[in-house]
């Protein structure tokens, strides 16, 4: 690891964040049953007898739930131990169907990993101390009265949310500031999205619950990246809830920071308590003072035999992560650190960019991946994946450009722009807008190519062989596919060899 | 209305199958489609479920018409059916006495010839015992041999759903039916899957071993013990050879039952708290107060009482003291059970220490209901299979003699049995 020394004054407190993220895993299925995940135009539509929690129906484990984990086990570089088992939280609130949790506790299917990030310029390794697999609960709705948790009249449950496969990956107090934060949930995301097992579209697919304490300078020894846990337990932290984005995370913490900070100056105690971001009013506020200790009653599940994982491990690849692509692009294709991080931060835009890059000039090939269809795509707030059945055409765009066919300049304004706006190809738009750089240009040059190419022909034919230049007519008319006359062909070759 | 049963309702099978013409009486906690399922319980009194257990669609695909559903202790949760909601069960064939339980209408109704055959589960006996007291046949299988989807859980990790019949090979019958590996239920076992119990009914017991545990005779009834060891004389008669062996850990069981039992039944029951079904109590107020009161009206008191003892054994401070060390306590059960069986093919016992109560006599003392089940605990805990068989009788009260076989070893049991009845 190479971390920078927090700077910091013999008064000054230092910020401690430990986080715990919780990231919907992509599965058709729920984890315990065969219900859809995909969000219901209903309350209570996608339900069963087993997320329901009616009595006597049983889990049964998604192992496409169970393949998640270990891929986010292996990127994280976690120990994923031979056998994992699900463990029982116990506790009552009208979204959990059974009034208990399937979680796990002390045998999570990932242990001891870590997570690279780079903040301002400085490389440092998160450590990820658990990351297991629990089914997420229903969601309530408050109706009338203030509409809130307290106030409102009545609550309305909807199950369809209950039993969606959640990976719940907890960090080590490691982070000293929000912004540390959020560079950690985007890297974390981005690589989730890389394993295909996560889509930051969806609506409530992350959620993060952040600790946060300040520990006065004076008790830090060296580095305030070491600090004992001694100085960690002696202060009182926050924990915020309600986070569900990675600017709402470093406003969220930002405020729980300062709001510390000015409480500990004014001599006033930090409670422990729990908070809730309230993103609308960009503040926390109190939801649990002093709360007593929760106790979850945690005991095993023995509705699921444990799981042997060992084999499994062996079985699932994941793919090339983002950071160790960002550095192979600088390498390979010689592009700045800039345009890789742009061309990697989704798998999908980094794929395209290699199939043009392996065939094109790399730096046109960023250009017109990085600038031109991000810059498109954005501009028309789409992404990528919305367009993927025409990638194809942008590569054959592309092509046009690299072979010089079209002007850079009319490639992006008009045939680019129509591709997207108006779904033409490339190559109808160049004809309907009159594009294409001179035919004759085109005819010419494969009638120089099918000479250069055929020395044998072009001897037949200056040996006065006929049956010579009509096979280096059929070698034009292919390269040009077909849109030659062959007359012009004919003239064009014979004042070539003979000319 | 036969008092055996809560609900008397047929539902019919397909018209040809190994059990076509049979008619089986179902415990009520097993769910039944379109047919109420209350666990003898108010909670449930009105619950009619959606979904068929995995056991009753395979009771239909058989052929079999299931005529009812039949009265239990509330939840399962007792050993004579008096805990039951909706009243008591009279024992066809001892007037004045309980039917045991906590399946007691199921053995019942088999018994006053009610119904061919019936199913009922067994947590720590629920089969046995009353198969005993009602002087029938009821088996409880290896944990995994029969699908638990649809059963309504007391604790999870001890439960079976079995089989009783009038005869070993009528039971046997109804096992082949039922057992065998189910997509629904992750902790089944395929070794069921091509089962032929019944086959193994033939009675033949020459050169089988049969291991008698002194501890599990210590203390019980005078007259039951005679009648057991009465049978036991006549299997030896047909070829067979008893030998005493050791059960030391076996004083632990019962403890580590209740508290394991207990710990489970404390979460499987959070589920009922009116919002979804069952029982909700006209309640103004917040949640904890309208959960609190449903909970307070639904249950009875002996399944309170086993609910707030799980709770306490979970906690923290205590989970500790009690539920994991009531873990350490299941393995050695475990393996005083396999050393046993490593001496002998069988085990035998009386199943009941006692002759069935007399009604009302035990409502008021819980402890004792609970050392009653000191010989069928133990092989909940250890996942074994177990069958009751008629032993007998004493002075004119049902006696059950108890066989308890290695894992997946029913047929042997049933074999063993079927010298029997």
């Amino acid at each position: 690891m190479t971390a920078r020394t927090v700077q910091r004054g013999e008064d000054d407190l230092v910020t401690v964040i430990g986080l715990e993220v919780h990231v919907q895993l992509e599965t058709a299925t729920k984890i315990f049953c065969g219900c859809p995940t995909e969000p219901a135009d209903e309350p209570n539509e996608n339900v069963c007898p087993v997320c329901l929690g009616l009595p006597g129906a049983l889990p049964v484990l998604n192992e496409g739930a169970v393949e998640s984990a270990v891929r986010i086990g292996k990127a994280i570089d976690a120990t994923i131990p031979e056998e994992t088992r699900f463990h029982r939280k116990n506790y009552y609130y009208p979204d959990l169907p059974k009034n208990f949790q399937i979680t796990q506790y002390d045998e999570p299917i990932c242990a001891d990993g870590e997570l690279e990030i780079t903040v301002e310029g400085d490389r440092r390794t998160v450590t990820i101390e658990r990351a297991h697999l629990e089914e997420d609960p229903g969601s309530l709705q408050h109706v009338g009265g203030g509409g809130g948790i307290d106030s409102a009249e009545y609550t309305l449950v909807d199950y369809n949310r209950a039993g969606v496969p959640l990976m719940e990956i907890v960090t080590a107090p490691d982070f000293r500031s929000p912004a540390e934060v959020r560079a950690f949930l985007a890297e974390l995301t981005e690589v989730l999205e890389y394993l295909g097992v996560f889509d930051a579209e969806r609506d409530g697919s992350l959620r993060v619950d952040a600790n946060l304490s300040m520990i006065p300078g004076e008790e830090i020894e060296g580095d305030a990246r070491e600090i004992g846990t001694d100085a960690l337990e002696a202060a009182n932290r926050t924990e915020v809830k309600n986070i569900s984005s990675h600017r709402g995370a470093e406003k969220a913490l930002a405020y729980e920071e300062t709001r510390q900070k000015n409480a500990i100056e004014r001599g006033r105690a930090i409670e422990q308590e729990t908070r809730h971001w309230d993103e609308s009013r960009g503040i926390t506020v109190s939801m649990r003072s002093k709360e007593e200790e929760k106790d979850y009653r945690y005991f095993e599940e023995a509705d699921l035999p444990p799981l042997r994982v060992a084999d499994w491990k062996e079985e699932i690849s994941i793919p090339e992560l983002p950071s160790a692509r960002r550095e192979r692009f600088q390498g390979e294709y010689g592009l700045s650190e800039e345009a890789a991080s742009k061309l990697t931060s989704r798998k999908e835009v980094a794929d395209f960019y290699e199939d043009v890059a392996r065939e094109y000039d790399p730096d046109l090939a960023a250009t017109w991946v990085a600038d031109e269809l991000l810059g498109e795509l954005n501009y028309r707030g789409t992404e990528i994946t919305a367009v993927e059945d025409r990638l194809a055409e942008v590569r054959r765009l592309i092509a046009l450009v690299a072979d010089e066919e079209i002007t850079a300049k009319n490639a992006k304004e008009v045939v680019l722009r129509g591709m997207l706006d108006d779904g033409d190809d490339p190559e109808t738009i160049v004809s309907r807008e009159d594009l294409g750089k001179t035919d004759e240009g085109e005819v010419q040059r494969a009638v120089e190519e099918a000479i250069e190419d055929n020395p044998e022909a072009v001897a037949d034919v200056e040996g006065g062989d006929d049956g010579a230049i009509n096979f280096l007519v059929g070698q034009v008319m292919g390269k040009t596919g077909g849109s030659a006359d062959p007359g012009e062909v004919n003239r064009l070759l014979r004042a070539e060899i003979e000319g | 209305m036969s008092d055996a049963f809560i609900t008397e309702e047929r539902i019919e099978g397909r018209d040809e199958g190994p059990l076509a013409g049979r008619t089986v009486a179902v415990k009520d906690n097993i769910s039944t489609a379109g047919v109420r399922t209350t666990c003898g319980s108010r909670m449930l009194a009105e619950y009619v479920p959606p979904y068929d257990a995995t056991v009753v669609s395979r009771l239909k695909e058989a052929g079999a018409t299931v005529v009812g559903k039949t009265n239990m202790d509330e939840f399962g949760m007792g050993s004579t059916t008096e805990t039951s909601h909706f009243g008591p069960t009279e024992n066809p064939v001892a007037p004045g006495r309980v039917p045991g339980g906590s399946s007691g209408g199921s053995a019942a109704a088999v018994a006053a010839g009610e119904a061919d055959l019936a199913l009922g589960s067994d947590t720590g006996g629920s089969v046995r015992c009353p198969a005993a007291f009602c002087g029938v046949v009821g088996i409880k299988p290896t944990y995994g041999l029969v699908s638990r989807y649809g059963l309504v859980a007391y604790a999870n990790s001890l439960e079976q759903i079995g089989p009783f019949g009038e005869t070993v090979a009528d039971a046997a019958a109804l096992l082949d039916v039922i057992a065998g590996s189910d997509d629904r239920d992750a902790t089944t076992r395929t070794e069921g899957d091509d089962s032929s119990y019944a086959d193994a009914a033939t009675g033949d017991v020459e050169g089988l071993t049969i291991g008698v545990p002194t501890e599990l005779f210590e203390g019980a009834d005078e007259g039951v013990v005679e009648t057991t060891r009465a049978a036991l004389g006549e299997l030896e008669d047909r070829g067979a050879e008893t030998r005493e062996v050791s059960l030391p850990s076996i004083e632990h069981a019962v403890e580590a039952y209740y508290v394991i039992a207990t710990s489970e039944a404390s979460s499987n029951l959070a589920r009922f708290d009116g919002v979804r079904y069952g029982h909700s109590a006209e309640a103004e107020g917040n949640w904890n107060e309208a959960f609190g009161r449903t909970r307070e009206e639904g249950f009875g008191e002996e399944v309170k009482r086993r609910i707030l003892l799980g709770t306490y054994a979970l906690s923290a401070g205590y989970h500790d003291k009690y539920y994991a060390k009531a873990q350490d306590a299941r393995a050695w059960v475990k393996q005083d059970f396999d050393s046993a069986l490593e001496e002998a093919d069988v085990l035998a016992s009386p199943t009941m220490p006692v002759p069935p109560f007399e009604l009302g006599e035990s409502l008021d003392d819980p402890l004792q209901m609970y050392l009653a089940d000191a010989n069928t605990v133990p092989v909940n805990l250890a996942d074994l299979p177990a069958i009751s068989v008629p032993a007998g009788e004493t002075d004119g009260l049902p006696v059950g003699l108890q066989l308890i076989g290695p894992a997946f070893g029913e047929r042997r049991l049933i074999r063993a049995a079927s010298a029997l009845a």
